[in-house]
């Protein structure tokens, strides 16, 4: 099966190169490096406060890193003449804690980038929100506003903004980490749709069984770097460093192995 | 000459100050608004240098009374005005000025507050979906600050309202002068004070309805807690 999986990735499409940051006195990311594929999905793992979550935001310049560099196929999105709105709205983004527009019903919410950004005609932008609605399973939920939806559907309907905008990859932020657990799983669905779809992604997650399941390729970050990248067969059979194991069997006693089948 | 006769005879010199309370009132609050929300976006989001004059601006309209400022305006600037070449302000439109200047540093404050508790995830998300900060502040921070803002704004425009009576230092006749000029004059001052009472009462009261309802019309659904414990 991975063998299958990396024959389907295609070209490098994102270069992450020696990112630093530091906050104050912390420095959270200590020179990460790594490339994803077109089609990969790579899920992020490790203990909290190790900078997963920076170095995502890193990447779409959310946060601007101290050092390091980071290309989207051939453009150095750190570089000061890019134009960063731009390259982010190429990148999807998915928040822990889902931010989708408060003021602003499901349709409206998933609509606005296509609208503002894309510029797009109300009428196209409005039914191609529909059909990324309705992807995630909630057509129904147009014409509700986030505080009448549950986190689970906030979550999908957040995963639909990102589609709307047909990005080239999408970052996902602990997407289930805010989440009851009985919802978590219909939000690993559809992201388990997406992966098995092609869609390049990079998934900062506890979810281990999500990992095993859809992982191309696993990062295991402890302090601020990156300590084991490979395969999820590699690391969670036969992991190179001792601590990546530890805490594999750590994690996988603490949430368990639900992977929203 | 009973109260109701007396009402009659003084109601259209009562009815013209009326007009122009609520012609302070609307400028004051109107372009106040407009000042005040560039003001509360400067202290926001601009750099230093406009954020602090957009502060040092707010401290200074409301720490100093609104008389003083009506008075400095009406009568401190002219000779400024003369040396310019410019043709001194009316009385009028010195006191719509002076009730804008002043509001529009109330309203900042009031909008910054809302601004600033919109959490930060909203602005985030904008961004990240490649909106310029423009775009992100005027389609996802705004719409919803100025839903926050409503109600202290409900109460800025009730202050404006009994407060543009503070021109009557400049020989302005909107309702609280009139009240006085006719009470003086004819000299049944608690009928001429309480007429000029109710009047502000019942714009009061109008204006409240029509913010209340344009409160409940703005309403985002879902967001409002509308249970009621004991």
């Amino acid at each position: 099966m991975p063998a299958e999986r990396e024959s389907r990735l295609g070209d490098v499409i994102l270069r992450v190169e020696d990112l630093h940051k530091r906050y104050g006195k912390d420095e959270v990311l200590k020179g990460v490096t790594f490339e994803l594929r077109r089609g990969e999905t790579k899920v992020v793992i490790g203990p909290s406060g190790t900078g997963k979550s920076t170095l995502l935001r890193c990447i779409n310049q959310l946060s601007v890193p101290d050092k390091g560099r980071v290309w989207l196929e051939d453009v150095e999105i750190t570089h000061a003449r890019t134009n960063i709105n731009h390259v982010r709205a190429q990148i999807g983004f998915v928040f822990q804690d889902f931010n989708l527009f408060n003021h602003l019903n499901a349709l409206q919410n998933v609509s606005i980038g296509l609208l503002k950004v894309r510029k797009m005609p109300k009428e196209a932008a409005l039914a191609r929100a529909s059909e990324e609605l309705a992807r995630v399973g909630l057509a129904e939920k147009a014409c509700s506003y986030p505080a009448e939806l549950s986190g689970g559907q906030k979550q999908r309907v957040s995963i639909a903004r990102a589609l709307a905008m047909d990005p080239k990859l999408i970052l996902f932020d602990e997407p289930t980490s805010a989440l009851d657990p009985e919802l978590i799983g219909e939000v690993l669905e559809v992201m388990i749709q997406l992966a098995r779809g092609g869609m390049t992604m990079i998934v900062v997650s506890h979810e281990m069984g999500f990992a095993r399941a859809v992982a191309d390729r696993i990062i295991f970050m402890e302090g601020g770097g990156i300590l084991e990248e490979g395969t999820p067969a590699e690391l969670f059979t036969c992991p190179r460093c001792e601590r990546t194991g530890q805490f594999l069997r750590k994690i996988t006693e603490l949430y368990g192995e639900t992977d929203g089948q | 000459m009973s109260f109701f006769e007396f009402t009659g005879t003084v109601m259209p010199r009562f009815l013209g100050a009326v007009g122009v309370t609520l012609e302070l009132t609307a400028v004051g609050i109107g372009a106040g608004l407009v000042l005040g929300l560039l003001l509360a976006l400067m202290r926001v989001y601009a750099n230093r240098v406009l954020s602090a004059i957009a502060n040092v601006y707010i401290q200074f309209m409301r720490g100093t009374p609104l008389v003083i400022q009506v008075l400095v305006i009406y009568f401190g600037l002219p000779p400024y005005f003369k040396a310019m070449g410019l043709k001194p302000l009316s009385s009028l439109a010195a006191g719509c000025l002076a009730m804008a200047l002043n509001s529009a540093a109330y309203q900042a404050e009031y909008i910054r507050g809302a601004i600033q508790a919109i959490s930060s995830g909203q602005m985030q998300a904008a961004r990240s979906m490649g909106m310029t900060k423009t775009q992100a502040v005027r389609y996802v921070i705004l719409p919803q600050a100025l839903r926050i803002v409503l109600p202290s704004w409900s109460n800025e425009l009730i202050y404006t309202l009994l407060y543009s009576s503070t021109v009557y230092f400049i020989g302005l006749e909107e309702l609280s002068y009139a009240s006085m000029k006719v009470a003086s004059k004819t000299g049944r001052v608690f009928e001429s004070y309480i007429i000029a009472g109710v009047m502000y009462l019942a714009m009061v009261i109008l204006l409240s309805r029509i913010l209340a309802y344009a409160e409940t019309r703005l309403r985002i659904p879902g967001l409002s807690i509308e249970e009621r414990g004991r």
